[in-house]
Order: C-alpha cells, then sequence, then structure tokens
C-alpha cells in the first residue's frame, strides 16, 4: 500500500514531465470543424418550440403569454447573475438558458402564480445547471427538474387547470375517471393543461422541423413513443376493452407525453449519444411512463411523463457506459 | 480538563459528525423535517452516545478482541432500549414523530465508530466527554438542518408560523433534505477555505483516505499531496506542486525557444 502510493506518484510525476513536451503542440478531438453551434441549435430549438408556444398563447390568452415571459426572462437573468458572481464565462448568448425557461413555461399551469413560475426558473438554472457546471455538465433537464420541484411544493396550483376561465379536469385526468374525452380537441389543443402541451399536432409541427434540420433524433422519440403504445396496447387487451386505437390515440395525445417525447427526452444533455442507448434510453422511458400513469389505478396522479424523464436522466450515465461501441482493433469479444 | 474541552470541541467544530465526517445520514435525511425533532433525535443520541462510550470504555479491558462489535451492540442496544422507553412514557408526541429512528441508532455509525475509534482505547472520563462532543456536534448538525428545513418547507420557526411565508413544500420532504444538506456544507467549506486562506494555511477538506475510494470525480485529485509523509491524509497541496510545475514549464519554454 505504501510503496504502491510512493510508485504510483512517481509515476505520475514522470508521465507528467513527459505528457508536457506533447500536450502543448496536439489539440484534443474533435478534430472535424462543423458550422453547428450551440447558439444554432438552441436557436432551432425555439423555432420548432414556436408553434406550441403560439398555440399555448391562442388558448390561455395573455397569462400564458406572461408566464413564458417571466420564465424566459429569470432563466436568462440568474444564469448571467451567477456566472457574473462566480467569475465564470458568461454564457447567456448561447440561448440555452432561454430554451430552459420557454420550455419550463410550457409545462406550467396558466394559472400559476408568477413568483413560483420566477422560483421555478431559478431552480432549474441555479440548483440543476449552474451548481452542476453549467451547460453541458447538468444531471438533469432543468426545465423538468425545476417543473418537478413545482410539483412536489405547490401541489394545488400546479395541478390547478382551466379552460376558457373554467376549471377543469385535464383530459388525462377525465380518463382515469372513466368519462369520455374528445380525441380531435386532444390532437388539436382545445383542452385543459399546461400551457405547451395541450396542442399535440402544434408539436408535431415543431418536431418535423427539427427533424429536418437534424438537430434531434428519431430514435429517442421513436423508441419512447413505441414502448409507451404497446405497454398501451397490452393494457386495453388484457383489462377488456380489445385492441382499442382510440384509446391509445387519447393517451398518446394526452398529457405532455408528445412535447416531453420531442423536446425534453432528446435533450443533448442528459440523453445518451450511442445510438443503441438512444433506443434503450427512449424504450425505457416509455415503460416508466406507462407505470406512473398507471390506467389500472384511480388513485395515482393520472400524469408521469416528467418523473420518467428525470429518472431516465439519471441512468444515462449507465446507458452509455454498456453501449459504447469497441474501438477498432481492440480485440473480439471473449467467450469464457 | 483541557482534554474535555478539546474533545468537546473535536465533536463540534473539528469533526462535526454531520458536516465534516458525513456520518449518520439516515436520520439526518430522515428525521430533520423540524427544528424540533432535531433537537430531540440529536439529544437521544447524545445521551446514548455518552452512555456507550462510558460502558465500553469501562469494559475495554474485559472484552475480548474478537467479539467486539457484537459486545457493543448489545451495549448499545441495552441503552437505546431505555432511551427509546423514556422517551415513549414522557415524550410520546416526539417518540411518534421520530418513528422507528430511534430505535435505529442501535446502528448509527456515530455510535459504533466513536467505540472503535476512540472509547475502546481511551479512559473512561475523556471516552465521556468524547461522547458528549460528538453528540452535541450531531444535536447541532441536525438542529440546523431542521431549522432550514421547517422555515422553508412549513413556514414555521419551532412551531411558530412566520406570517406572510407561502411555504414551498419540498423543503419538508426527502428532496429537500439533500438540497439543504448540501448547502449548509457548501456555507461550511467555504468559510474553512477563507479562514485557512487568511492564515495561509491549507483547509482539509477530503473525507476519504485516498483517491480510490473517493467518490468526488469533480475534485480529480486536487486535494491530495502525493509527497506528503506517511499518514497526513487528505492535506490539501494544490499550490506548492503546480508551482513547482509552471515554472519548470517555463524553463522548458525558453528551452524549445531557443
Amino acid at each position: 500500500m505504501d510503496t504502491g502510493k510512493e510508485q504510483s506518484s512517481s509515476a505520475l510525476n514522470e508521465n507528467k514531465k513527459e505528457n508536457e513536451k506533447l500536450i502543448r503542440k496536439i489539440s484534443s478531438s474533435p478534430h472535424v470543424r462543423s458550422e453547428d453551434s450551440t447558439a444554432g441549435i438552441m436557436l432551432d430549438v425555439i423555432i420548432g418550440l414556436l408553434p406550441a408556444s403560439i398555440m399555448g398563447v391562442y388558448n390561455f390568452g395573455l397569462p400564458a403569454f406572461i408566464r413564458i415571459l417571466i420564465c424566459i426572462a429569470c432563466c436568462a437573468a440568474s444564469e448571467w447573475i451567477f456566472e457574473l458572481i462566480t467569475k465564470r464565462r458568461i454564457t447567456v448568448g448561447d440561448f440555452s438558458a432561454v430554451v430552459t425557461g420557454l420550455l419550463l413555461a410550457l409545462n406550467l399551469p396558466p394559472t400559476l402564480p408568477w413568483w413560483q413560475a420566477v422560483l421555478g426558473s431559478i431552480f432549474a438554472i441555479i440548483i440543476v445547471k449552474q451548481l452542476f457546471g453549467g451547460i453541458g455538465q447538468n444531471f438533469m433537464n432543468p426545465a423538468l427538474g425545476a417543473r418537478c420541484f413545482l410539483l412536489l411544493s405547490f401541489a394545488q396550483t400546479m395541478t390547478h387547470f382551466t379552460y376558457d376561465a373554467v376549471t377543469t379536469a385535464t383530459p388525462l385526468a377525465l380518463m382515469k375517471a372513466g368519462e369520455p374525452v374528445n380525441v380531435l380537441q386532444m390532437f388539436l389543443g382545445s383542452t385543459a393543461g399546461t400551457i405547451g402541451e395541450t396542442s399535440t399536432a402544434a408539436i408535431l409541427i415543431g418536431a418535423a422541423y427539427l427533424l429536418i434540420k437534424r438537430v434531434i433524433d428519431i430514435r429517442i422519440p421513436a423508441a419512447y413513443l413505441g414502448t409507451f403504445s404497446i405497454c398501451i396496447l397490452i393494457y386495453a387487451l388484457a383489462s377488456g376493452r380489445g385492441f382499442d386505437l382510440m384509446y391509445l390515440a387519447a393517451h398518446l395525445c394526452g398529457g405532455g407525453l408528445m412535447l416531453g417525447a420531442v423536446f425534453m427526452a432528446t435533450d443533448y444533455v442528459t440523453s445518451p449519444i450511442t445510438p443503441v442507448g438512444r433506443l434503450i434510453y427512449g424504450a425505457l422511458i416509455g415503460i416508466l411512463t406507462f407505470v406512473l400513469r398507471s390506467p389500472w389505478n384511480p388513485t395515482t396522479s393520472a400524469e408521469g411523463v416528467s418523473y420518467s424523464i428525470i429518472i431516465a436522466n439519471l441512468l444515462v450515465p449507465i446507458i452509455e457506459r454498456f453501449t459504447m461501441p469497441r474501438s477498432f482493433g481492440k480485440g473480439a469479444v471473449k467467450h469464457e | 480538563m483541557n482534554q474535555a474541552v478539546e474533545r468537546i470541541k473535536n465533536g463540534l467544530v473539528t469533526e462535526n459528525p454531520t458536516f465534516v465526517q458525513i456520518l449518520g445520514m439516515c436520520p439526518t435525511l430522515a428525521v430533520t423535517t423540524s427544528a424540533i425533532n432535531g433537537i430531540g433525535m440529536g439529544l437521544s443520541t447524545t445521551v446514548i452516545l455518552i452512555m456507550s462510550n462510558l460502558m465500553i470504555a469501562a469494559l475495554r479491558n474485559v472484552i475480548p478482541n474478537r467479539v467486539r462489535i457484537p459486545a457493543y451492540i448489545v451495549i448499545v442496544a441495552s441503552f437505546v432500549t431505555i432511551v427509546d422507553f423514556l422517551l415513549q412514557a414522557y415524550l410520546p408526541g416526539l417518540s411518534e414523530s421520530l418513528g422507528s429512528y430511534i430505535k435505529l441508532i442501535v446502528v448509527n455509525c456515530i455510535i459504533l465508530g466513536r467505540a472503535e475509534a476512540y472509547a475502546s482505547k481511551n479512559k473512561v472520563l475523556p471516552s465521556v466527554f468524547d461522547g458528549l462532543g460528538m453528540g452535541l456536534g450531531f444535536t447541532v448538525g441536525l438542529t440546523s438542518i431542521g431549522i432550514v428545513r421547517e422555515i422553508l418547507g412549513a413556514g414555521t420557526i419551532f412551531g411558530v408560523t412566520i406570517p406572510y411565508y407561502k411555504p414551498i413544500g419540498i423543503f419538508v420532504l426527502a428532496p429537500g433534505a439533500f438540497i439543504v444538506l448540501a448547502f449548509l456544507i457548501a456555507v461550511l467549506n467555504a468559510g474553512r477555505l477563507r479562514k485557512a486562506k487568511a492564515e495561509g494555511t491549507e483547509a482539509k477538506l477530503c473525507r476519504t483516505e485516498d483517491c480510490l475510494h473517493c467518490s468526488n470525480a469533480s475534485c480529480g485529485g486536487r486535494f491530495i499531496d502525493f509527497e506528503a509523509p506517511e499518514g497526513v491524509i487528505g492535506q490539501t497541496a494544490v499550490k506548492k506542486p503546480e508551482k513547482k510545475v509552471e515554472e519548470k514549464n517555463e524553463e522548458q519554454e525558453v528551452r524549445t525557444d531557443e
């Protein structure tokens, strides 16, 4: 033990000396240059979120617009102030804080008190993102982390939904209570819910834009929605509904599923980088969402997308470790 | 008497079980939903810690080395049972809110840790003061976490409601415990670093024996001094080696330029 420590220290020092000569002449990978920048990608995500935001403002009016502005302003401001105080590089210009703010606002009910939205924005940027090292270092999606923080802290206001100034339950909650829902309304977005989640059509337009621009990878949403659909269809068969596609469509259009699958599960920082890992990650979120929505249990919450995504976020390092491809020439798999 | 003061200061500040040794995390995170719970848990542990340290120190030459852990657990469990029954009889409310965590003091690593590290090797009186210091340190830790969580999460201080304040529910739930503990440790560590800087010394922030057994990936070996004499662990030696390397760098640069 003692000699090992000495050896390691001397070996380390020698290595350091040898490396000193090399380090200055060789830059680290990647060596291939690309025109993509963080700011460019984030702008694309903002454009992708615009249809859902416009539908949210159209549905819920001025309060929704004010919540969106508050969240964006507070996220950008807390990022700027934190980096100013801790003397780090100011990264407000890459729009990542703006995306976090917009996503958070789209995940909040339009009636949420403004100070709770401010608190959520500060939590997202400072606790989830900056304390873990800033952009690229956060261990879970900041917007979803803040949504869960608000959900745990202010359950009453976070689950209070209105549509046309009338307090109603979300379509998912209605479904759970066994009441009929209008799938077409759910698809177009004229239902109660958070600002950005109601209109599946608007989210799909944004998704199409992001897929065409190759900002997001189809694997994660496809694996997510596919696994979730299979689970729901098996449940529908097992519970005596038969092969009920309308029930599946209602589940797909209801709640934050589409918003989560397209914009939050695909977050670069908190999703795996390996192709196989992305499929596993998507499937994992699908199963978790199904389990958390638990349509067989009327006493639990009807929604479960945010928790499933942040749980899967935490498992990303493990998924990546087991799906990392072998480098060329590193030997075949040993059969023992 | 000096030794007594030194032991108490050691438990309260230098080796505070909650904020420096990070021991006994299960009760720390679970019962600190209010300041009263923190005080109750801390004082119960203190009593058991003093009594068990006393017994173990008194019996240290009688207990065979091979069976010392079972023997310690029997001693600790006896005192835990006494305290549990006393609480149930005289403070039923507190006993109810602490639940099974009083019984779980039997396996509290602070108590077994002090028995193993101190009481089994020292005389009775210093061991008692060691128990007192550690217990008070634990109580201070639990109470400060409890106060912060109660104010933020329930909007009350020792049960008195704060007017015009809307509580943030997450702080009385489990995630809030982790957040508050992390922030309190960060604040205390910042204070230690500042104090060390003012005195011109290095603050000791490492909590493990070596980098192999440490899970703090963000440290990256910055706090370990490879050239330190044996037995000296966790002394930060950031400045000295780095300065040497920088000087060498400059020399090398000059040479390559030539």
